[in-house]
């Protein structure tokens, strides 16, 4: 027996990380447990081919809370900020848009696109608000419940009976139509289309989708950053900000189960029959993988275990790496280009057609593209005069093992590069190797069930009140002493550490009393 | 385009050729999609043959569920809310299941049939719940109502009437336990069990014997008084052994829509089988919290003064000062066997316990004039029939 933690947390994720710095921060002992070799969960940095790196799964930092930032003491070392993002055209007319600025469209676009950007981001900003506190429960007569939800009505009310009225027309729509209303630059379009489904198994005529498009700019109305060194070194500030607070993080420590005794946590088991013991446990796992798997359906009630079996979380977005013996060529680009968020969507039909197939179960045949070539601002990534580029490819749905079997990678790689190629004539002289992530290994890799990136669907029926399901919003598990701090959990995914404080507010909370 | 034909009206028991022979009342109910007998000659007569000789009821009817499988186990303890480790192969559990809050979904029994093998039988269906049930776990739930027929032999020249079938292993046969015997070329599961609460058992086989099985056991019972009974003589039984009925005596739990409406397992004098010792089982958290602060209701079974019986009567305390209703009476007979007026009723806790004194305002009609009495009853916590013969082993020949 060795000796008992005040807290075990499972998994050295963003979330992870910052629940148990704070935990730490209040006087708890804490211990992390990742079974990776490195932390970081999906947040890592990830060397796929000799001498070139990439993040693993997300390359751009826009959701990281300030809050998060300040209470770990955070130092984040960037390597490239506030970057636009760049809608391809085949003819060079590129349309590039950041803030509340879009160039490359009609003066009417841009006027209608400030308009809605300044919309989108007090709506966000509403949002935000509520991301960064545990959700209130309904139907409870707990004050500080029914005060947050006060507050919340309160919020709504007082942007004013317009602005309350577009707000819940918009919240539950999806994006196509609104776009569609107000611009005419298809590229445009097709742009703000796949901000708003990009990690989702949503097209842009899902409705839901204005709901994903907003938490995309809740925190920092969408402003993008690179960390330098990859997303790891975001986790890794993260976790010498813990390990400073006197978090204990072991890694290749795979969490077998929760042990569990008459209903309450006890620690945790390790792959290896280790035992931890602590009356807490944070799972930062996803609530699939922590309540079907690490605790186990025997332990919790039948409606609840069917809730969670039926949490959408499925993932759509492939990952895919290359390493380039140079850059490739785009038309109308300068250098500095480069160096932006690249999407190819060329307009917002597009986006959907690329969807249709996800539905029944195929990858698109022409796939949207997030691109980025890390490499240019942060020359560590790739040997010296190589670069890497790093892109979120959509869609490629969650499938059995033998559906996506050699053949049908080998397909999804053409499609891709034959949907580069028209942008980047020479991509295949450029590129030394290529690995593309699918949701499948993406399960694989990151232990998340269905390769989500978000621990599930970010849309209103898994959503605040019922994320990750109905009645356990609050972090709190039904087994006494355990808690989810993941993207599963309120509010969702995006490298932002929300999830993570708000856990570790509510279990220091617990404790007290 | 050719019409299809859809069967919608009742399904039979392979039982019934031999029924509708017998039958010359001709009232027929739906039982979980078969018809069933409410009697068949004269519920009386047929009451009389479960006490005084043998009633043969068709069970055919009653939801069958097989649970196979490496979780099996597990699956059930974690189900119901008694400990299934104890119930070893050759046993068969009284048991009850409960939705997440702890409100009462069904009872029913629970077969161990050979090593890691169950039957659950259940008077209602309930194959939705027991599939979302098995979420989480290597187990194989199938309905196998249809490919099962059945039989309750009951009464006291039950285990003569078996004996002439040359039934091995009878003898030694516990209530709660269950043989395998081969007969007719296929296996006959023999339980001793039953909804009377008296000397009887259970007789499950392939429904291609049926016919077989019911010729033989009538030609083994005729010595015996045997006699074929339907569901109105079996109803009177289990009031007297103080069963509870679903739909009568509680709701399951699924099928309320008011709240309020479901009764947990310590509000139905159940707690006996809820054991919080085990393992984690379905509502044992809503449980535990109830038994920590109290429950809303309380199961009782009263000893009526008079002889009118207190069908859905309202219940009252006995204390001058509080004149409203405590609760009401689900079930209720003139039971012949205890001479008593009995009921099984549902009142307020605290209120109800063993010994109280209540009174039960029974409105009874006598050519065609409503009268009222406020009868005078007794909380009684033993069954209202409870004969030694139930639990003999062996039990006395005839």
């Amino acid at each position: 027996m060795i000796d008992k933690y005040d807290a075990i947390v499972i998994g050295a994720g963003h979330n992870g990380l910052a629940c148990s710095a704070l935990l730490a921060k209040a006087g708890k002992k804490v211990l992390v447990l990742e079974a990776n070799d490195q932390i970081g969960g999906a947040a890592v940095t990830r060397e796929f081919t000799d001498g070139y790196k990439v993040s693993g799964c997300a390359h751009l930092l826009y959701k990281m809370q300030p809050q998060v930032e300040k209470d770990l003491n955070l130092n984040i070392n960037l390597a490239s900020k506030n970057l636009s993002t760049k809608v391809l055209s085949k003819t060079g007319d590129h349309v590039t848009y950041r803030g509340n600025k879009v160039s490359g469209v009609s003066e009417g676009d841009q006027k209608n696109f400030s308009e809605f950007f300044q919309r989108m981001t007090k709506f966000s900003d509403l949002l935000n608000k509520y991301l960064n506190k545990p959700p209130p429960r309904l139907g409870t007569k707990n004050k500080k419940d029914l005060f947050t939800l006060a507050m919340l009505g309160f919020d709504l009310r007082k942007m004013g009976k317009v602005e309350m009225r577009e707000f819940l027309r918009l919240i539950g729509m999806n994006i196509f139509d609104e776009l569609d209303e107000r611009f005419e630059s298809p590229l445009l379009k097709g742009g703000l289309s796949l901000d708003a489904v990009l990690g989702t198994h949503l097209g842009p005529r899902s409705p839901n989708t204005i709901l994903t498009y907003l938490y995309r700019m809740a925190g920092k109305h969408g402003t993008l950053s690179a960390p330098k060194g990859g997303m790891g070194a975001v986790t890794n500030a993260m976790s010498t900000s813990a390990k400073a607070a006197g978090v204990e993080i072991i890694t290749n420590a795979k969490v077998k189960k929760v042990t569990i005794d008459k209903g309450s946590a006890t620690g945790v088991e390790l792959d290896d029959g280790t035992i931890y013991n602590s009356d807490i446990v944070v799972s930062n796992a996803d609530p699939k993988k922590t309540m079907l798997e690490l605790v186990g359906a025997r332990n919790v009630e039948t409606r609840f275990t069917h809730r969670i079996d039926n949490i959408r979380m499925n993932g759509n977005a492939a990952k895919m790496h290359v390493a380039l013996n140079k850059l490739p060529t785009i038309k109308g680009f300068s250098e500095s280009d480069y160096s932006q968020r690249i999407l190819i969507a060329p307009d917002e039909n597009y986006v959907e057609r690329a969807f249709n197939p996800a539905k029944y179960g195929k990858s698109s045949p022409l796939p949207v593209l997030e691109v980025t070539f890390p490499s240019i601002n942060d020359s560590d990534l790739a040997p010296e005069g190589r670069h890497v580029m790093s892109a979120i490819v959509q869609y490629a749905p969650y499938q059995e093992k033998s559906s996506w079997n050699e053949e049908a990678r080998a397909n999804f790689k053409n499609d891709i590069f034959s949907v580069l190629k028209q942008y980047m004539f020479d991509i295949e002289e450029c590129s030394l190797s290529c690995e593309i992530l699918t949701p499948l290994d993406l399960e694989k890799e990151f232990h998340i069930t269905g390769g989500h990136w978000h621990h599930g669907e970010f849309t209103l029926d898994q959503f605040m009140f019922v994320r990750p399901v109905a009645g356990s919003a609050q972090y709190q598990m039904p087994i006494d002493g355990l808690y989810l701090c993941g993207a599963g959990a309120h509010p969702g995914g995006g490298i932002s550490g929300a999830s993570g404080r708000n856990a570790a507010q509510v279990i220091l909370k617990r404790e007290k009393k | 385009m050719t019409p299809v034909g859809i069967n919608t009206g009742r399904l039979r028991s392979p039982f019934y050729p031999r029924l509708a022979e017998l039958d010359s009342l001709n009232t027929w109910h739906n039982w979980a999609g078969y018809s069933s007998a409410e009697a068949l000659y004269c519920e009386d007569m047929e009451y009389f043959a479960i006490r005084n000789s043998t009633g043969v009821f068709d069970i055919t009817p009653m939801t069958k569920y097989r649970i196979t499988g490496p979780d099996a186990l597990d699956y059930l303890n974690r189900l119901v809310t008694r400990d299934m480790k104890k119930i070893k192969p050759g046993r068969v559990a009284y048991a009850i299941w409960c939705d997440d809050q702890g409100q009462v979904i069904d009872d029913g029994t629970i077969f161990h049939l050979r090593e890691g093998e169950y039957r659950l039988c259940s008077q209602e269906r309930h194959l939705a719940w027991l599939t979302t049930a098995a979420i989480g776990f290597n187990v194989t739930v199938k309905e196998e109502t249809a490919e099962i027929a059945a039989l309750a032999v009951q009464g006291p020249t039950s285990y003569s009437v078996l004996k002439n079938m040359e039934i091995d292993g009878l003898e030694t046969l516990k209530p709660f336990g269950l043989i395998h015997h081969q007969i007719f070329g296929v296996e006959l599961m023999v339980s001793r069990t039953g909804f009377t609460g008296d000397l009887g058992y259970e007789l499950w086989i392939d429904p291609a014997k049926a016919i077989e099985l019911w010729d033989a056991l009538f030609e083994a019972g005729k010595l015996h008084g045997i006699r074929a009974i339907g569901t109105h003589a079996l109803d009177l039984a289990r009031k007297e052994a103080g069963y509870l009925a679903p739909f009568e005596d509680f709701l399951p739990a699924e099928t309320t829509v008011r709240t309020g409406r479901t009764r947990s397992p310590l509000e139905i004098g159940m707690e006996w089988l809820v054991d919080f010792n085990k393992d984690n089982f379905n509502g044992r958290r809503a449980l535990l919290k109830e038994k920590a602060e109290g429950s809303t209701w309380q199961l009782v079974k009263l000893d009526i003064e008079g002889n009118k019986t207190a069908d859905h009567s309202y219940i009252y305390a006995d204390d001058k000062k509080n004149s409203d209703e405590i609760g009401y009476i689900t079930s209720a007979a003139w039971s012949p066997v205890c001479k008593q007026n009995i009921a099984l009723g549902t009142v307020r806790a605290p209120h109800g316990k063993p010994g109280d004194i209540l009174w039960v305002e029974v409105y009874y009609q006598r050519e065609m004039q409503w009268n009222r009495v406020m009868a005078k009853a007794t909380v009684v916590d033993k069954p209202f029939w409870f004969p030694a013969r139930r639990g003999a082993t062996p039990p006395a020949p005839f």
